[in-house]
């Protein structure tokens, strides 16, 4: 039986909706269904309207779907709302104690306040009353939902484990009881999982750790403050430093500071957080100190909407800073290109001693996945040329030039501190020692040095990848988080009989020219798909290949993309 | 052992008579004094003539964007708490454009030593006024003078809990070499306010100037931990203007109360990705 089926949760922020939506997840997860939970907030701590989705389906899922078959209501608002999403044999869970509505079909009262109350102990438990409720309407297995709370109130103590578990056994039985045989979708548990459920912050994050960064500074800012919180969290475990710097510009200048004596060091921040990091870039590039830059896009410009999903800096990324030196921006689109091509930056950003970027998006940075577990054993870490002290003594007392002359443009590091030699590097043009100069012979040389090394970091990476048949006749391309609704899409249209694919671009700079070129050249039409208003990828395809991309479906609203969305779009466009 | 030889640099741009040498030479005098050799030392400097000077003497030197060399310090100084780290950098790099990063340094008490070249004027963009010009100082960009009154690095640094307080003077050399070597030895922050005449473009605070002012803390009965004391010196400006240890407390140093520091430096640290395995356990 095919199972695709998707819950929003939705109320005030501050209800523990969160809770809800993750515990459901888990507890599908757990039961070896695949799941997508994505997030909708606003800049509030409380009040507002906020809500959560959570997508189950029995095969792999990518991405979020626009059809409700269970609403969760907290508040009578989020009826209103959300009431036209439910597909026709959808269900409504709302507390009828609290929300006047007549229960007629569709509509399924559960006295939410009345049993946290009498089960748990507290009005809190309203959430779990609720996550059981939405179990027990589908008869799914009670004990998984009992493992998810045990698990995450385990650290708060036996008794709260006891009452969570208690209230959500309420709302499950209340549900089943009063409403199985009227409502009877079930879903069922495929067996045990050795699946993994997280986030793309999540993914980086661990990715972080695993690739040894060992220092990180950073300026709290939505949709990557989870990132510092992440690392701040493992830094007693793990012996990491991490430093909440008093701006923007002091948590860039810290990174470079640590780079620059030998440690893997990065920072995570906004796109209008990077703006202000922006000097501290071009002094990575100067004094060609490896570091790692996560910027999490939300819609600007300036403040923009602060806890919604962008793609509008990409360009912004690429051209950061006065002059010109070479880097890296990946654009990772799923939890595993987030969690492998952040230890790729590390390594990049050592090798070539340049500031590597992962550019992500609110949508990336907030929605869960389930995926296989990552195999550690297949993480290579490369540090590029580091001097010991043996090599130095060699080289013969203080003979060690920090930018010295190479072919490939990349100089030997030496770690500050290390006996017989000096590192010395500046922010100024400098010569091979790294003192400041000003001849034009020297500054000539040193320019084509630094992006003499962008040769070698053209070499590092794989094409991007295509999803679907090679030879199709439309190519939909996109970058970063649109991944999964484009996937969808794809799938969908092929269905029913339009040939096309998907070219996903995870790297975008060095700009994968012949790639793209290739197959622009061999789609009879094709499409750029971006959360961006005016086709900041087409723009680039263009400068680079020379090639025009046939249309572009663009979303700017500060919502991600759905598939249903795409699918339509590019319909209209195909008969048109 | 370590001679004034090992740390001779390049020959220099600076203006003859200019005060920075006398600060260079100070800086090079108190690391042989205190027998340290080049490569122990990180000297990370900041944008305007006082960044130049790691240039013109030999030890690892990280020449950082105008205002950021303090942060860039604090960076270095965490990924390796063993390196003497010393910033050095101008009035307008520290008090103007890095005058948050001084103030959450000075919080923090790292254990870093910051030389401020304090000449009270822009001396690399041609004589503009500086955050530590004082009122009415007529300039290119103040033709009118001054209208803020001067930024007061040392009541500042009280204020905010600094732990080593000090004031030297371009002229007084050996008195700059003992500040400088008690300011390294610290432990924690501390602020070393050097007067500086520019001969170029200051022509108010001029080496006379300061010569009939200044007057060293070290020859009256001070005492530098009595914090109103303290305050009362930093706010001395005029006819008469202290140098010395102006205050110093003790307490605990941003490094010091970092865990993973107990285990030795940072950049000596291993990189484990199978020690991960624990992390991944968490989303299971």
């Amino acid at each position: 039986m095919t199972i695709d089926f998707t819950f929003k949760i939705g109320g005030e922020a501050g209800q523990g909706l969160q809770s809800i939506g993750y515990a459901l997840s888990k507890a599908f997860a757990k039961g070896g269904l695949y799941v997508f939970l994505n997030q909708d907030y606003e800049s509030r701590i409380r009040g507002g309207h906020t809500f959560v989705q959570v997508r189950v389906r029995n095969e792999p899922v990518y991405t979020l779907s626009e059809e409700v078959n269970m609403l969760i209501a907290l508040n009578k608002e989020t009826i209103d709302l959300h009431k036209n999403e439910l597909v026709k044999s959808g269900a409504i869970i709302f507390d009828g104690d609290k929300i006047p509505i007549k229960a007629e079909d569709s509509y399924y009262s559960v006295p939410l306040e009345k049993l946290a109350l009498e089960k748990g102990g507290s009005k809190i438990m309203i959430n779990t009353v609720a996550t059981g409720a939405a179990m027990g309407m589908l008869d799914y297995d009670f004990n998984l939902l009992a493992d998810v709370l045990s698990e995450e109130f385990g650290r708060k103590g036996k008794d709260v484990v006891e009452s969570n578990v208690k209230a959500a056994r309420a709302g499950y039985d209340y549900a089943k009881e009063n409403y199985r045989g009227k409502y009877d979708f079930t879903i069922r548990s495929l067996g045990s999982s050795k699946r993994m459920f997280l986030n793309g912050g999540e993914a980086i994050s661990t990715g972080v750790i695993v690739a040894g960064c060992k220092f990180m500074a950073g300026y709290p800012m939505t949709p990557t403050s989870p990132i510092l919180e992440f690392f701040a969290s493992k830094a007693r475990d793990y012996n990491l430093v991490f430093v909440q710097s008093e701006d923007e510009l002091a948590a860039i200048n810290m990174v470079i500071g640590a780079g620059y004596v030998g440690v893997r060091a990065m920072t995570a921040t906004a796109g209008d957080g990077f703006a202000l990091m922006v000097e501290g870039l071009g002094q990575a590039g100067m004094t060609e100190t490896p570091i790692v830059a996560v910027v999490g896009q939300r819609p600007g410009p300036a403040v923009g909407l602060p806890t919604r999903t962008s793609q509008a800096d990409l360009l912004f990324m690429i051209r950061a800073g006065n002059d010109e030196f070479p880097r890296a921006v990946f654009t990772p689109g799923t939890i595993e290109d987030a969690f492998w091509l952040t230890i790729k930056a590390f390594n990049i950003a050592e090798k070539y001693q340049i500031p590597v970027i992962i550019l992500i998006d609110q949508h990336l940075a907030d929605s869960y996945r389930t995926v296989d577990r990552f195999d550690l054993s297949k993480v290579k870490i490369e540090r590029g040329e580091i001097l010991s002290e043996e090599q130095i003594r060699a080289m013969g007392l203080y003979n060690y030039k920090r930018h010295q002359f190479t072919e490939s443009g990349v100089s030997p590091r030496a770690i500050p501190g290390t006996p017989g030699c000096l590192v010395v590097t500046d922010a100024d043009e400098h010569n091979e020692e790294g003192h400041i100069i000003e001849d034009a012979e020297t500054r000539t040389k040193m320019v084509l040095k630094r992006l003499k090394k962008f040769e070698g970091v053209k070499k590092e990476m794989e094409p991007p990848k295509i999803y679907g048949p090679e030879d199709a006749k439309i190519t939909l391309i996109g970058w970063g988080s649109t991944y999964g609704a484009i996937r969808e899409a794809v799938d969908t249209l092929r269905k029913v009989g339009i040939d096309v694919n998907m070219l996903y671009i995870n790297v975008v700079w060095p700009f994968p020219k012949d790639e793209i070129s290739s197959v622009l050249s061999k789609a009879e039409m094709s499409f750029v798909i971006e959360n961006n208003a005016t086709g900041q990828l087409a723009y680039l395809i263009k400068s680079e290949t020379g090639r025009e991309v046939n249309e572009k479906i663009l979303k700017f609203d500060g919502r991600p993309f759905s598939p249903t969305h795409i699918v339509k779009e590019v319909k209209e466009k195909v008969k048109g | 052992m370590v001679t004034l030889k090992d740390y001779e640099g390049g020959p220099t741009a600076w203006c003859p008579g200019c005060g920075n040498f006398s600060i260079l030479l100070a800086v090079k005098r108190a690391l042989v004094e205190m027998n340290l050799e080049p490569y122990q030392v990180l000297i990370v400097s900041g944008i305007g003539q006082a960044g130049k000077l790691p240039h013109y003497m030999r030890c690892n030197t990280l020449n950082a964007l105008h205002g950021r060399d303090v942060p860039e310090a604090i960076g270095a100084k965490l990924a390796n708490h063993e390196l003497k780290v010393i910033a050095v950098g101008g009035d307008g790099d520290g008090y103007g454009e890095g005058g948050n990063h001084f103030t959450h340094a000075i919080l923090r008490n790292i254990d870093i030593t910051y030389i401020v070249h304090d000449n009270q004027i822009y001396g690399l963009t041609k004589g503009q006024a500086s955050p530590t010009s004082d009122k009415g100082f007529v300039t290119k960009t103040t033709p009118e003078g001054v209208i803020s009154l001067p930024f007061n690095p040392i009541a500042l640094a009280i204020s905010l809990g600094a732990t080593f307080v000090s004031r030297g003077f371009a002229g007084e050399v050996d008195h700059l070499v003992e500040l400088i070597k008690k300011a390294v030895q610290h432990k924690g922050f501390a602020l070393v306010d050097v007067l500086q005449p520019c001969v170029t473009f200051n022509k108010l605070n001029t080496w006379e100037w300061y010569r009939k002012r200044v007057y060293k803390l070290e020859s009256i009965d001070y005492d530098p931990t009595d914090r109103t004391l303290a305050f009362q010196k930093a706010f001395e400006w005029g006819d008469k203007i202290p140098i010395g240890v102006i205050y110093k407390s003790d307490r605990p140093t941003f490094d010091e109360q970092i865990p993973a520091l107990k285990y030795g430096t940072l950049v000596k640290q291993k990189i484990d990705p199978l020690a991960c395995e624990k992390i991944l356990d968490e989303f299971m």
